[in-house]
């Protein structure tokens, strides 16, 4: 079973080969990256091209690692026993499973997202260590291992908000999803606008490129936001002359779509007006 | 064995442990890349290296490697397993060519030619960019025309001149992440204080028993609020002069105190804390804050954190216009005894080493105003630090 990137998704070499290797050494991917660089998606894209079922975990920062193996519910059950119901003899039926129960306990092999780890308390990794190493865990009041029949394909994004123990890494693969580069964007995005004429593509990009040169942006825009600037330009039919006069005005149209910071509109609109300032 | 690519990673000071190391080994056995030198260095990217910011360490390290390869053979072996060669020759073969072979003496003695052949090339080219040759008419190389040539290296159009780790991709990405702030946040960690705060969620077992009794058995619930990290934190940062070559330690306390503290207040200073303090480095002649003020508004429970060298001339501290930028009113020493005096916990975190506060007269001075709860700036001291500040009295 390979990985080879789908329809809408384009896997470099690199990326590949790490699937591959977590999938077949049966060990977690951890995956980092800017954002906006296809992180979560690779997950989606892998369980649609090997056929799996994605069971996904989006991680707070109020989430705890016990959440993902299974929560006791004594109060429905305190409930119950007032109201006589039968139910309440099995304590089975106030377990409420997790995510990690459920891939654990699938009858086929499935791709388990663990998404944002980082966003968690800095502990929350280390609780997870035996779970994630030996794909079982220990119900206290069922009495119970959950062993996974199939161990899952287990992928980890990070957005690198806090430090990973090194415990936790050890036991990972780990890929960082780099900036494409123009070559690789430019399949990206035919993937995604098909329609999208050469020549504004090409400006677009000149823009693009350049927006990510300016020093000091707070966020750079990357590939999702490029994607949706795209979209824009396309649907708002705006010409491209517009888009390729950039002398007259260096701050793009539309780009709300590309920088989701106030500062950095600012930031670039002062560069706009030096750059007229000196051309004139 | 590869044991040689594993110490040449370690010497580059990439943190590898030899649990990844068999990891790597056991995904060469299961053949999950073989013959091709880029998979092969991105296979054991992905399974050695566990962080982006050791990437450019790792590339170079694997080019030396590459370089230095001893003994080709047992890499060879590694990547390309010979019963594989042997199936893909035998699926190639003709009957003229088997003939062929056997003119050369056999597919054994091919092999060692070929083996042979490497060697001597590896001596020759000695970096061995180019391996066995391409588009040659010899048996081994890729691309060739010779019916039953060896194909090392590239699996076709890859391109082997243009090694990737050679393009040192992630030079830029090295070091310039903060670094092992993961201690500190452990560290800081201590001086959480868990209070309840906000709404009801939490199940509380002890008040359910008691009302549900109260109740004649009929269930009544009882719930608390969560517990929430509910330290109140004001950090003073020295900035500047003596302060610069601090710098990178003092960020990362900052960063790991920043994302572990959601109520974190931070002012900076420079040298010592006089009448007024600022929040904008880049503003700070216009924007700046009364250090009254600050008394003024925050309660003496506040925890109060002190960075910087304390190292000055005696005069800015004791004297009244003792400042190098200004003229105060009141000498530093008056502010530092008022701070000290109204919150309850105040500590100074000096990153001068321990070693070293004797030379200086006023980093003594400051230690006495502040009974003596000055610590270094290293994991231990932070450690003391905020022991200090996390004891209730």
């Amino acid at each position: 079973m390979r990985f080879q990137g789908t329809k809408s998704y384009i896997a470099t070499e690199d990326l590949k080969l790490a699937v591959d290797a977590s999938l077949s050494l049966e060990k977690p991917l951890l995956v980092k990256g800017e954002p906006g660089t296809g992180k979560t998606m690779l997950a989606l894209e892998v369980a649609e091209s090997l056929g799996m079922r994605l069971i996904e975990w989006h991680i707070k920062s109020t989430t705890k690692a016990s959440q993902g193996l299974y929560e006791y519910d004594a109060v429905s059950r305190l409930r119950d026993s007032q109201l006589g119901d039968k139910k309440v003899e099995d304590i089975a039926n106030y377990i409420n499973k997790g995510k990690l129960w459920d891939a654990f306990t699938a009858d086929e092999q499935v791709v388990l997202l663990v998404d944002e780890i980082d966003k968690a308390d800095i502990e929350f990794p280390n609780d997870l260590l035996q779970e994630l190493d030996r794909m079982e865990f220990y119900c206290y009041e069922l009495d119970q291992t959950i062993k996974a029949k199939n161990r899952p394909l287990v992928i980890i994004t990070s957005n690198n908000e806090k430090d990973l123990p090194d415990a936790f890494l050890r036991r990972c693969f780990f890929h960082h999803i780099a900036f494409p580069d123009r070559d690789v964007l430019e399949k990206i995005i035919s993937v995604h606008i098909p329609k999208i004429k050469k020549k504004l593509l090409k400006d677009a990009m000149d823009i693009f490129f350049d927006i990510r040169k300016v020093p000091g942006l707070k966020k750079k825009p990357s590939t999702s936001e490029l994607i949706d600037w795209l979209k824009l330009i396309v649907s708002d039919d705006i010409a491209q002359e517009v888009i390729a006069s950039k002398n007259s005005n260096l701050v793009p149209p539309l780009y709300g779509a590309l920088l989701k910071n106030e500062q950095d509109v600012e930031l670039l609109q002062r560069l706009a007006f030096m750059t007229r300032r000196e051309s004139n | 064995m590869l044991i040689n690519l594993f110490n040449t990673v370690r010497a580059y000071g990439v943190p590898v442990s030899l649990k990844e190391f068999l990891d790597l080994l056991k995904a060469l056995e299961k053949q999950l890349v073989f013959a091709d030198w880029n998979d092969f260095y991105f296979l054991s990217r992905t399974i050695l290296v566990k962080d982006e910011k050791y990437f450019d360490k790792f590339d170079r390290a694997f080019d030396v490697y590459f370089r230095g390869i001893e003994n080709m053979d047992d890499v060879l072996k590694m990547i390309i397993p010979e019963d594989w060669i042997r199936k893909e020759f035998e699926k190639n073969l003709t009957a003229e060519d088997l003939k062929k072979i056997q003119d050369l003496g056999g597919l054994e003695k091919l092999m060692e030619e070929f083996k042979k052949r490497l060697e001597e090339q590896e001596k020759e080219h000695h970096g061995g960019n180019k391996w066995i040759g391409t588009a040659g008419t010899s048996p081994f190389g890729n691309s060739g025309n010779h019916p039953n040539g060896i194909r090392v290296g590239g699996k076709s159009n890859k391109g082997m001149a243009a090694k990737v780790w050679e393009e040192r991709n992630y030079e830029n990405l090295d070091d310039s992440l903060q670094l092992g702030t993961r201690n500190i946040k452990i560290a800081l960690r201590k001086l959480r204080k868990m209070a309840r705060k906000g709404e009801n969620f939490e199940f509380n077992l002890d008040n359910t028993i008691k009302s549900t009794a109260k109740n004649a058995g009929y269930l009544e619930l009882e719930y608390v609020r969560e517990k929430l990290n509910d330290i109140n934190l004001i950090v003073f940062f020295d900035v500047g002069g003596s302060m610069d070559p601090f710098v990178k330690m003092c960020e990362e306390l900052f960063s790991a105190a920043k994302s572990e503290f959601k109520n974190l207040e931070y002012y900076y200073f420079h040298n010592c804390i006089y009448e007024s303090v600022w929040k904008d480095n880049f503003r700070r002649n216009e924007n700046r804050v009364l250090t009254q003020s600050i008394l003024n508004k925050f309660s003496p429970n506040h925890k109060i954190l002190i960075i910087g060298d304390a190292s000055m001339a005696p005069y800015e501290l004791t004297n009244a216009g003792g400042s190098i930028e200004h003229w105060n009113k009141e000498s530093g020493e008056h502010w530092l005894k008022k701070i000290h005096s109204y919150f309850h916990k105040t500590v100074w975190l000096n990153p001068v080493h321990e070693d070293h506060w004797d030379y200086t007269s006023t980093i003594k001075m400051i230690n006495a105003l502040m009974d003596e709860k000055m610590y270094p700036l290293t994991i231990s001291g932070i450690s003391g630090a905020v022991n200090h500040l996390s004891k209730r009295h």
